[in-house]
């Protein structure tokens, strides 16, 4: 299992649009990528759910991949949060 | 053939097929089914086509509004997808054995309260967009359209009433009347038809319920009557009349490229009223001298969120771009009362004409004005552009404006970030209050452009959006010409400039009125442009 945490830069925390885009990433790999807001947890897979993680600009998510894939998708994920978060 | 009629609130003929719009409220039962799987797959079929419509109103969106606003269709194709939701879908039809409809509208609705729910306004609404994807869902399953106000060929828009959200989604090159039950003469249906030179009947008692989308129509704005299924005879009529109003429109034509002037030299500007860019087709085939009313609210409804300053600097910048160095006034966010958005949480008022909207908005949340603004000194770099507070009552707020522009202004310099320092300011007089210290308010501004519609509807204490009221309405009356020639007077004696920018500013029976009253400006549906220049140009 891969572990890191990123703390949100966009003004707009993770709204509909970045979180779709989150979700397309997420779908390339198959290792399971959970995302955990104070104790609430969401998986990356899922639009609606990463939504209702309710993330702001400034909160810090703690996000944990797990699977055959995980050194990539953990790279790709994080590169993700960087470029557009 | 069935005659019927309306009140006009723009004349001229059409003859056409009609699309009846109804806002179909599908009341959803729950029924037990025999084949669950049957109903799964009636689902995926349902969803198939939201996909297909999702991606035209995307294409149409980027084509139109810029790809910012047409992602909230990519975020829709995106949540039907989503696994948790189509989970729920199939897991109530399994297990209760109910139809896709129940499930679907079921689910919609859980997840849309769960959005609903939560602490953050953005997020709150989401809940619509849930709702708005589950209703398309139900519809498609229902076997109806989609809802989506897309037409093949140019039709007659028959509806209840049609609000702003809806007109801004419509084709407008598909549009050849509009004919509604409700609205008044000064509704958005009616300021969209004079935009787009059609006619359009409003009042109009029908049953909509009979109405059939692609029965044949002709509307007449001239004797304010629609004939549903028409003979030949009256056909006939309707063409022929047609082809006159074309050659009328032809010779108007002609005073293209002609100054606004009168015989014994007096000049004035005309302008044009635009909503959007996609007015801007109107505005140079009608010769424009400028732009005297861009209403930018329009780029902040029938949306999800606030526009990003990028996405409007690009809208500013395009049509500052396209006018080449004629002056552009862009009016501030005028939100509030008749125009709403349900993202900026603004409520239910009792009376909203007298409550929170446009510039009370902009300095109780200066953040959203700011962000307008920012884009607003940007753009000025690429064109003339003008900048118009709307909705003024006082020295006060005009002061406080002026604090706010000199942050924006700190913010970009201090970012190396271009704009335009030396932008001309004016303010929209549309409050009576506004009008009585005009005399003090010229001395702060550049200019005054005078909102004949508010400014008529607080006078005479008429609510423009009431139809009942219409008959009390008198546009003409002598307070508000009176109003005009003070503040024109008290423009004039600081050195500034004053226009009107409201229906009033249109109506050619006061176009000799004001420009004797010493009006600098009008400012019009791009429509009547060559009507006003062929009164003044005949005026001694």
């Amino acid at each position: 299992m891969k572990n890191f945490e990123y703390t949100i830069k966009d003004e707009l925390g993770i709204h509909a649009r970045p979180a779709g885009m989150l979700v397309k990433e997420a779908k390339k790999y198959q290792s399971k990528i959970t995302i955990t807001k104070e104790g609430k947890s969401a998986e990356a897979s899922k639009l609606m759910a990463v939504m209702s993680l309710g993330v702001k600009c400034g909160q810090t998510v703690q996000i944990a991949v797990e699977g055959p894939d995980e050194e990539e998708a953990a790279a790709g994920i994080q590169a993700f949060f960087e470029g557009n978060l | 053939m069935e005659r019927l009629k309306g009140k006009s609130v723009y004349k001229g003929i059409a003859l056409g097929k009609i699309s009846v719009l109804k806002k179909d409220d599908y009341v959803v039962k729950r029924v037990k089914v025999e084949d669950p799987e049957a109903e799964i797959e009636r689902v995926s079929q349902a969803k198939e086509k939201a996909r297909e419509q999702l991606q035209k109103l995307y294409d149409k969106a980027v084509k139109e509004v810029g790809e910012a606003s047409a992602a909230i269709f990519e975020v829709h194709q995106m949540m039907l997808d989503d696994d948790d939701y189509n989970e729920s879908i199939e897991n109530i039809i399994r297990t209760q054995e109910v139809n896709a409809e129940y499930a679907v509208a079921t689910t919609g609705d859980n997840f849309s309260q769960m959005f609903a729910s939560m602490d953050d306004d953005y997020m709150k609404a989401r809940a619509a967009d849930v709702k708005d994807i589950s209703e398309r869902l139900v519809r498609n399953l229902y076997g109806g359209d989609g809802g989506d106000m897309e037409f093949d060929q140019p039709v007659i828009i028959v509806a209840d009433d049609l609000s702003p959200s809806e007109t801004v989604q419509m084709d407008k090159e598909k549009i050849l009347a509009f004919v509604t039950v409700h609205g008044s003469t000064n509704s958005h249906t009616a300021i969209l038809a004079r935009m787009m030179n059609i006619p359009a009947l409003i009042g109009v008692d029908m049953d909509l319920e009979k109405l059939k989308s692609g029965m044949e129509a002709v509307v007449d704005g001239f004797s304010a009557e629609v004939i549903f299924d028409p003979d030949e005879e009256v056909r006939m009529e309707a063409r022929k009349r047609i082809q006159e109003e074309e050659e009328k429109t032809k010779l108007l034509l002609e005073l293209k490229g002609k100054e606004n002037i009168t015989k014994s030299g007096h000049k004035i500007n005309i302008y044009a009223n635009i909503g959007s860019v996609g007015d801007m087709g109107y505005v140079l085939e009608n010769d424009a001298g400028g732009i005297g009313l861009f209403r930018s609210e329009f780029l902040y409804i029938g949306r999800n969120e606030l526009p990003s300053e990028e996405e409007q600097f690009q809208v500013y910048k395009q049509v500052a771009q396209t006018m080449a160095g004629k002056k552009v006034i862009i009016r501030t966010l005028d939100i509030g009362a008749d125009k709403q958005a349900d993202y900026l949480g603004l409520g239910k008022e009792d009376n909203p004409a007298l409550g929170y909207r446009a510039i009370r908005i902009c300095l109780t949340q200066p953040e959203i004005f700011k962000t307008q603004l920012r884009a607003l000194f940007r753009a000025a770099v690429y064109g003339n552009i003008s900048i118009m507070y709307p909705m003024i009552t006082s020295v006060e707020e005009v002061l406080e404006i002026k604090k706010i522009v000199k942050e924006v202004k700190e913010e970009l310099e201090a970012e190396g970030t271009p704009y335009k320092d030396n932008v001309e300011e004016g303010i929209m007089i549309e409050t009576p209050a506004s009008v009585i210290i005009s005399d003090d308010l010229a001395k702060e501004v550049d200019f005054f452009s005078i909102g004949t519609n508010d400014l008529t509807q607080y006078t005479l204490a008429i609510d423009r959006q009431n139809e009942k009221l219409d008959r009390f309405y008198n546009p003409h009356h002598k307070a508000i010409l009176r109003m005009i020639q003070t503040v024109v007077d008290n423009a004039h004696k600081e050195g500034k400039w004053a226009g009107i920018c409201g229906e009033l500013g249109a109506d050619t029976e006061l176009t000799e009125t004001f420009v004797k009253m010493g009006i600098d400006e009008l400012s019009v549906a791009p429509s009547m442009i060559l009507k006003l220049r062929k009164i003044v140009r005949e005026m001694p």
